[in-house]
């Protein structure tokens, strides 16, 4: 598949791997990925196994779904449950469990819930329904607040009035700031969120090298461009530079979308704070709509309870989004918590850390190598061919595969 | 710069990766291991989507409710047919199977609820060794539904049937009030002979046995998706692979290939199938990403959705699990047919760890291929 197979090449992460292993010396590394994009693709391909164990990938709060708390989901809920509603969102977010079951619970009790792709697709909704009230719950960060905005220009230009957003978008560099304020977390620098960055560009992020003199490395999602994105970060290090780079060229111009801002600033405006999941309220963190689109703000036209509600106790998406935890160090990791039957947000979503590491992760690499010592076999995880040598390697590649 | 590491694969690799599994988290894994064997529990207040998509909510569903309830000897087995002892005869049992079909819309590229009933009714008694040998077919329709739709979804049958050398022998309707079903279901159910002792059996599956699978992925799951029109994709070439494929497992029987389990690898799709056999094997599967036949299309549909190719939906594949001295001729004979032109060698089955699916990535890392969580594609089939 042509602009995506070159980024994924074995032979080029080889090479890479074993640079960023020679250069990584006795130090130990701390870089953390912003993204929930990254963390999926860090262990949809196994990268950390590319990795010597002295360079830690930490997995930051920059998945739309993990964040949101769990008042907002029973809020959300609520609008669901009001007659006459057709309430649609991104698949991600039917199974995130609220107070009183999820969104796909109250769709199997009745409520008329679909899943978009778009928020495009809301509106169509909403115009072939004119005698519903269609409600878009929207999530993310300024990747999806854009495609929000326009949506709701197009409402205004086409008089589309049943057409309503629950905002839930939130700003990427507030919660940065509060884990760069944390004292809990010594990193050594961030991989920049991509796709944030298509938009709001690299310059946002100056604050991270010029006030607390980290580097970031603004990466693409493809797992070569994270191996990259950390020897970058490396090489600032080693070479006393500490900038905003940016190795995501192909996508993300160093001033980002300036239409795309501008669309997002005749929507939305700051709301004055929000509420984070693990992270608790965070001042001028969020975005809302101004004014002139009230009539199409679901908070506004619907009676929504808008209780904060705390999170389970036994549930530490807090330490687990800021970092702090990794995903197996959470008490219900996996147990009481699994995809399933998620407890957490981290749990639900596939950008989320929990989630990534169980289905992904969950592989032991210590009784692999236990296995490979004891027998003298080819280790398992070789990326060229079956493990173990259960059918000799040679006689599997003489069968001409299907090449993608 | 130094010569350290990383050669994935090497000594280096494999401590660097050791020494990032600590022990804590080491006994973190082992005991999500542990709690993952125990018998699935149903939660739920209220059937969802997921119990429907063939994956883990599926399963839970199946041996959690309807297992615990009907209990007995043949449905413990939770194969995709039940085999029953046939008074005084001792080398021949009845293999019986049955399956509904609900797929939206009815008619999509490459075929229709006609042929997927046909097909997949065949297909649930070919994967274990067994003849089929009638189907019958139950309607449940939809008040107003046109009856030229019913005639053309019953003619598709027709051909699939007279194709496949299998006839539906009896049947059903029921017509239930406008919006009370989708148009029209179908629910099949096969019946065939199968030699005893059974072939075909997850007992017989052993480590080192060899993963067939008998062509590409997804080809199903992704049209109907498409042809649904709820994403704005379209894909020229992306047809269903809906096929019958009694024809494929005989002829793997009568040459003697040493096949030790097989199943279709439908609703779910291929991940779903290899975790259904490292659970009942009580074994492990490791694949090959790199190995996996896929069309080009279907990746391309995947990657835009964000959805696996191994876990969406086949009509036409089966997963074969192979004796190693065998597996290159189970491929050769696969591929000298039209069932099996893309078959690939996808993996092997290892001792341990129990009851776990794992890839090796082309990237060069290892990942967790587990079941289907949730439901991506609704009413594929």
């Amino acid at each position: 598949m042509k602009f995506a197979d070159e980024f994924r090449d074995a032979d080029l992460a080889r090479a890479l791997a074993a640079r960023i292993a020679g250069e990584a010396g006795d130090k130990h590394w701390k870089i953390m990925e912003v993204c929930g994009g990254h963390t999926h693709t860090i262990f949809k391909y196994g990268i950390e196994d590319l990795l010597p164990s002295n360079v830690e990938l930490v997995h930051g709060p920059g998945c739309p779904v993990c964040v949101i708390p769990m008042g907002r989901v029973d809020d959300g809920i609520a609008v669901a449950h009001e007659p006459g509603v057709i309430f649609t969102c991104f698949g991600d977010l039917m199974r995130v469990p609220g107070s009183d079951g999820s969104l796909l619970d109250a769709k199997a009790a009745g409520a008329d819930v679909r899943m978009v792709y778009s928020p495009l697709d809301a509106l169509k909704i909403a115009q072939q329904n004119p005698d519903k009230k269609v409600v878009f719950y929207a999530i993310g960060f300024e990747t999806t607040a854009p495609s929000t905005a326009l949506t709701l220009l197009r409402a205004k230009a086409e008089g589309i009035r049943n057409l309503f957003v629950f905002c839930n978008h939130v700003t990427i560099i507030p919660p940065m700031k509060a884990i760069l304020d944390s004292p809990d977390l010594r990193l050594d620098g961030f991989l920049g969120p991509g796709h944030v960055s298509t938009v709001v560009g690299i310059r946002p992020f100056e604050f991270v090298t010029n006030t607390y003199n980290k580097p970031v490395v603004v990466v693409g999602f493809e797992p070569l461009d994270i191996l990259q994105g950390v020897h970058m970060i490396m090489q600032q290090i080693q070479e006393g530079r500490c900038e905003v780079e940016n190795q995501y060229r192909r996508v993300v111009h160093d001033d980002g979308n300036p239409k795309a801002l501008e669309v997002l600033a005749r929507v939305f405006k700051l709301r004055s704070h929000f509420e984070w999941r693990g992270l608790g309220f965070i001042s001028q963190s969020a975005l809302e709509l101004r004014d002139e689109f009230a009539d199409h703000d679901a908070e506004k036209v619907f009676s929504v309870p808008g209780v904060r509600v705390a999170d389970p106790k036994a549930c530490q998406c807090g330490e687990v989004l800021k970092g702090v935890l990794k995903p197996w160090e959470c008490k219900v990791f996996g147990t009481a918590c699994t995809p399933e039957t998620p407890i957490g947000t981290c749990m639900v979503s596939s950008e989320g850390a929990c989630a990534a590491y169980y289905n992904f992760g969950r592989y032991s690499r210590a009784r692999d190598r236990e296995r490979v010592l004891a027998s003298g076999e080819r280790p398992a995880g070789n990326g060229n061919g079956t493990a173990n040598g259960a059918v000799a390697e040679r006689d599997l590649r003489a069968i001409p595969v299907q090449t993608r | 710069m130094t010569e350290t590491v990383v050669e994935p694969g090497s000594g280096a690799a494999i401590n660097a990766a050791s020494a990032r599994i600590s022990d804590p988290e080491q006994r973190v894994l082992e005991r999500i291991a542990e709690i993952r064997k125990r018998k699935p529990m149903l939660r739920e207040d209220a059937i969802t989507m997921s119990h429907g998509a063939g994956g883990k909510a599926s399963h839970t569903l199946v041996t959690a409710l309807f297992g615990e309830i009907l209990s007995n000897p043949v449905l413990d087995q939770l194969g995709d047919q039940a085999v029953l002892a046939l008074p005084g005869v001792h080398n021949m049992g009845l293999a019986v199977t049955t399956d509904s079909f609900v797929v939206s819309p009815l008619f999509f590229p490459g075929g229709d609820i006609g042929e997927l009933a046909v097909n997949g009714t065949i297909n649930d008694l070919a994967v274990g060794g067994a003849t089929p040998l009638g189907i019958s077919a139950a309607f449940i329709l939809e008040e107003g539904l046109d009856v030229a739709t019913l005639r053309r979804v019953v003619e598709s049958m027709r051909r699939a049937a007279d194709r496949a050398g299998v006839n539906v022998v009896t049947g059903d309707t029921k017509v239930v009030p406008r919006g009370k079903a989708d148009q029209l279901f179908i629910t099949t159910t096969g019946v065939g002979v199968v030699a005893l002792p059974q072939r075909i059996a997850i007992h017989r599956v052993v480590p080192g046995d060899v993963v067939v699978l008998s062509g590409a992925m997804g080809d199903h799951g992704s049209t109907v998706m498409l042809a649904r029109g709820d994403v704005d994709l379209e894909a020229d070439n992306l047809r269903s692979d809906t096929m019958a494929l009694h024809g494929l497992t005989a002829a793997l029987l009568a040459d003697g290939i040493d096949v030790h389990f097989m199943r279709d690898a439908t609703r779910g799709g291929v991940a779903t199938v290899l975790n259904e056999i490292a659970q009942a094997a009580g074994m492990a599967v490791a694949i090959d990403e790199a190995s996996l036949p896929v069309h080009d299309e279907v990746r391309g549909v995947a990657e835009i959705l964000g959805i696996d190719p191994l876990y969406i939906a086949n009509e036409g594949k089966l997963v074969a699990i192979v004796a190693k001295e065998d597996a290159l001729r189970a491929v050769d004979l696969m591929r000298s047919r039209p069932e099996g032109g893309e078959a690939a060698v996808i993996g092997e089955v290892l001792a341990d760890p129990e009851g776990m699916v794992f890839m090796h990535t082309g990237f060069g890392g290892t990942r967790v291929v587990d079941m289907l969580i949730g439901d991506p594609l609704p009413r594929i089939c």
